[in-house]
């Protein structure tokens, strides 16, 4: 089957819906293909809580005073044209998002804002507990659907962009429920498919997020920027086992109640390590690097919960209150057996977002003319560390300048082939029933390389061996597709997911070894300590199929 | 300790077909646990759709669990054997995979009967 359309945008979260709607009102056609269902897949549907904009609705505030946070948290690392981008549009988009009925929480007649650890005052909007991110995707699906320029596409799996002279013209992708090769002629491309943390054995992220944007930029020959910097959000759920919740959902009882974050002596330590960072102040302030940090060494010194993490305790709290913020959710806690106010229950550092990303100019265009990204996908706003609450807005922000840009551009672009395309089309021809490993435990096989051996605290040794455990599972699955039987073949999904997951998985580790310091998200066991020499982008690129890397100064100068 | 699923499995037009998979239990998984424990160590052609994992956030791990259509990521797994099967109302795609997308979101518009 063939498509066309001006604007192809890769991924239905929040940026891409948003880049959609844009490239729509500047008159574009617009094709949103999702490998999931549209809006429901992907990240920002997992959003708990936190919206980073500097309103001034709760306090007075200024978005600069946002960027100054955010730059402060990214550790000189920060593309500082992007992040200005992220704070000083965040407004607007947010009020476009209330004006579309999204329904942030309002006190006293102006929209509430939490404030949340790393910003310097109140600044967070949300809907609710466990409700932002589906409210925020509901809201864009909606919009999106009121525009007959928009044409919605779910278990459409992108397989590869097709690039002609070097100029993106289009994608091949496989339609997941029929098992069809689909062509799709574009005259501006959008990378919208969010972040990597499937490539972690425990992480928050949807099945989806498996790198597969990072993997398609650059095999169309584009640039990503600060791929060694995954994020860990430190108060994953660990234990009791709890179904049906999402494992961040802890942050927002601590913005609420507060909690008492404890060893396995029952002792708070957060202030044992608050002096590390000289923004914290003692209440739920340590930023989500110094905490990750916290708890992992707090275990590895002994003093860990019995499953390897931290206490998270509310029992101090009465339990009227608890229920009064929470109420629904303590019933679904107690059917899982939890009640806060005489349990504590077990929280761990987990895979949560990746702040790398392609690279792109404050157009959010790539290297190659005619692909764009947006969201999660790209890298450098947040530099070595992402603020709470910066994603969302980051989702908005980026995926309406990207849809911007995109329609801009299809005016002059196109120029598709079928030439062009065959590689990515004889790609799926050639899947094969073979002989091979279970591709599914193939990826539990190599979240555990990436979680063992490129996870918050990294030594030269682990992750040399990471790149030789990586190589391994490359050799293992091969060069040709293996397939089930189609229609909805989940073998062949999994084999294009490795695909793109062995490649980023080795560029994560590549850049990771290649950074002998510890910053941000980025610890070296081995190089404790910020190096002034490192206050610089690591930048890739493949040549002739292999990544390859080279550093450019920080900030986006270069 | 151990569970077993069976899994009413076949594409559309197939005869169906009831496969059984045993599982190590663990007091507190859920069915979508033990079907993803099920890929991995028994069958990965097995299909179901999922993308959120745990949070209950995509919607998509909706099938009959003992005759009940329920979530696979909130239901919980039992001891003995729990009987699964795709969403009776939708179009079949394969296993426990349904056709649940809008019409108007998907790539094959139905057309009208």
């Amino acid at each position: 089957m063939h498509l066309e359309s001006d604007v192809l945008v890769i991924g239905a979260g929040g940026a891409g819906m948003y880049a959609a709607i844009e490239a729509a009102r500047a008159g574009a056609s617009v094709l949103l293909a999702d490998r999931s269902l549209i809006g429901r897949g992907g990240a920002t549907v997992m959003a708990q809580m936190t919206v980073a904009v500097a309103l001034g609705e709760q306090t007075p505030d200024h978005w600069e005073h946002h960027l100054a946070d955010t730059l402060a948290a990214g550790r000189g690392l920060c593309d500082e044209r992007l992040a200005a981008i992220l704070c000083e549009e965040g407004p607007a988009r947010i009020r476009e998002m209330d004006a579309w009925k999204v329904g942030w929480a309002r006190e006293d007649g102006h929209i509430k804002q939490a404030h949340a650890p790393g910003h310097d005052r109140p600044r967070c909007v949300y809907v609710d507990f466990l409700a932002t991110g589906p409210a925020v995707s509901r809201t864009l699906r909606a919009q999106a659907h009121k525009f007959d320029g928009v044409r919605r596409v779910g278990d459409l799996m992108i397989v590869d962009i097709v690039t002609r002279d070097g100029v993106a013209v289009g994608a091949v992708a496989l339609h997941v429920s029929s098992g069809e090769t689909v062509t799709i002629a574009a005259k501006s491309v959008v990378i919208a498919t969010g972040g990597l943390t499937r490539l972690y054995r425990r992480n928050s992220a949807s099945l989806n997020m498996s790198g597969d944007g990072y993997a398609l930029a650059l095999r169309a020959g584009a640039e990503l920027v600060d791929m060694e910097f995954p994020q860990f959000f430190p108060i994953g759920h660990l234990a009791p086992r709890l179904v049906g919740m999402d494992p961040i959902m802890w942050d927002p009882f601590r913005y609420k109640l507060g909690g008492k974050l404890l060893n396995g002596e029952m002792r708070e330590f957060e202030a044992d390590y608050a002096a590390r960072d000289n923004r914290s102040d003692g209440a739920y302030v340590l930023t989500r690097d110094t905490a990750t940090y916290a708890i992992t060494k707090e275990a590895e010194a002994g003093r860990g919960s019995p499953a390897g993490g931290a206490w998270l305790s509310f029992m101090h709290i009465p339990p009227a209150e608890i229920r009064a913020a929470f109420g629904p959710v303590v019933d679904r806690l107690a059917e899982n057996g939890i009640d806060l106010a005489t349990t504590p229950i077990e929280v761990a550092p987990i895979a949560h977002y990746h702040m790398g990303g392609a690279r792109v100019t404050p157009d959010f265009a790539t290297n190659v003319p005619g692909l764009f990204a947006c969201g999660e996908a790209v890298g450098g706003a947040n530099g070595a560390n992402r603020l709470s609450g910066n994603a969302i807005t980051e989702a908005l922000v980026f995926g309406a300048r990207a849809g911007q840009s995109a329609a801009a551009r299809a005016k002059a672009g196109g120029g598709w082939s079928d030439a062009a395309a065959r590689g990515a089309v004889d790609l799926l021809a050639s899947a094969k029933r073979r002989a091979g490993p279970n591709p599914a435990a193939t990826i539990v096989r190599l979240q555990a390389v990436m979680a063992d051996k490129v996870g918050a605290f990294r030594t030269g040794e682990k992750l040399a061996a990471a790149l030789d455990d990586i190589d391994a599972i490359a050799r293992d699955i091969g060069a040709t597709p293996m397939r089930g039987e189609g229609p909805f073949d989940p073998v062949l999904l999994d084999w294009l997911d490795l695909r793109n997951m062995v490649l980023v998985a080795r560029v994560v580790a590549m850049a990771a070894l290649a950074r002998t310091e510890s910053r941000g998200a980025h610890q070296r066991e081995d190089f404790p300590g910020m190096d002034d020499n490192w206050t610089v982008n690591q930048i890739v690129e493949l040549k002739n199929g292999a990544p390859t890397l080279r550093v450019a100064a920080a900030g986006g100068r270069a | 300790m151990k569970a077993t699923l069976a899994i009413k499995r076949g594409a559309a037009g197939e005869t169906p077909r009831v496969e059984k998979f045993e599982v190590e239990f663990e007091s507190g998984q859920s069915v979508l646990d033990a079907l993803r424990m099920a890929r991995r160590d028994l069958d990965p052609t097995l299909a179901f759709r999922f993308a959120c994992i745990n949070a209950n956030a995509c919607k998509e791990c909706m099938m009959l669990i003992d005759g009940e259509v329920e979530y696979a990521c909130k239901a919980k797994l039992r001891e003995g054997e729990t009987a699964l099967a795709p969403l009776p109302k939708k179009a079949l795609l394969r296993d426990l995979a349904t056709e649940i997308a809008p019409p108007e979101e998907r790539l094959f518009r139905p057309t009208k009967s």
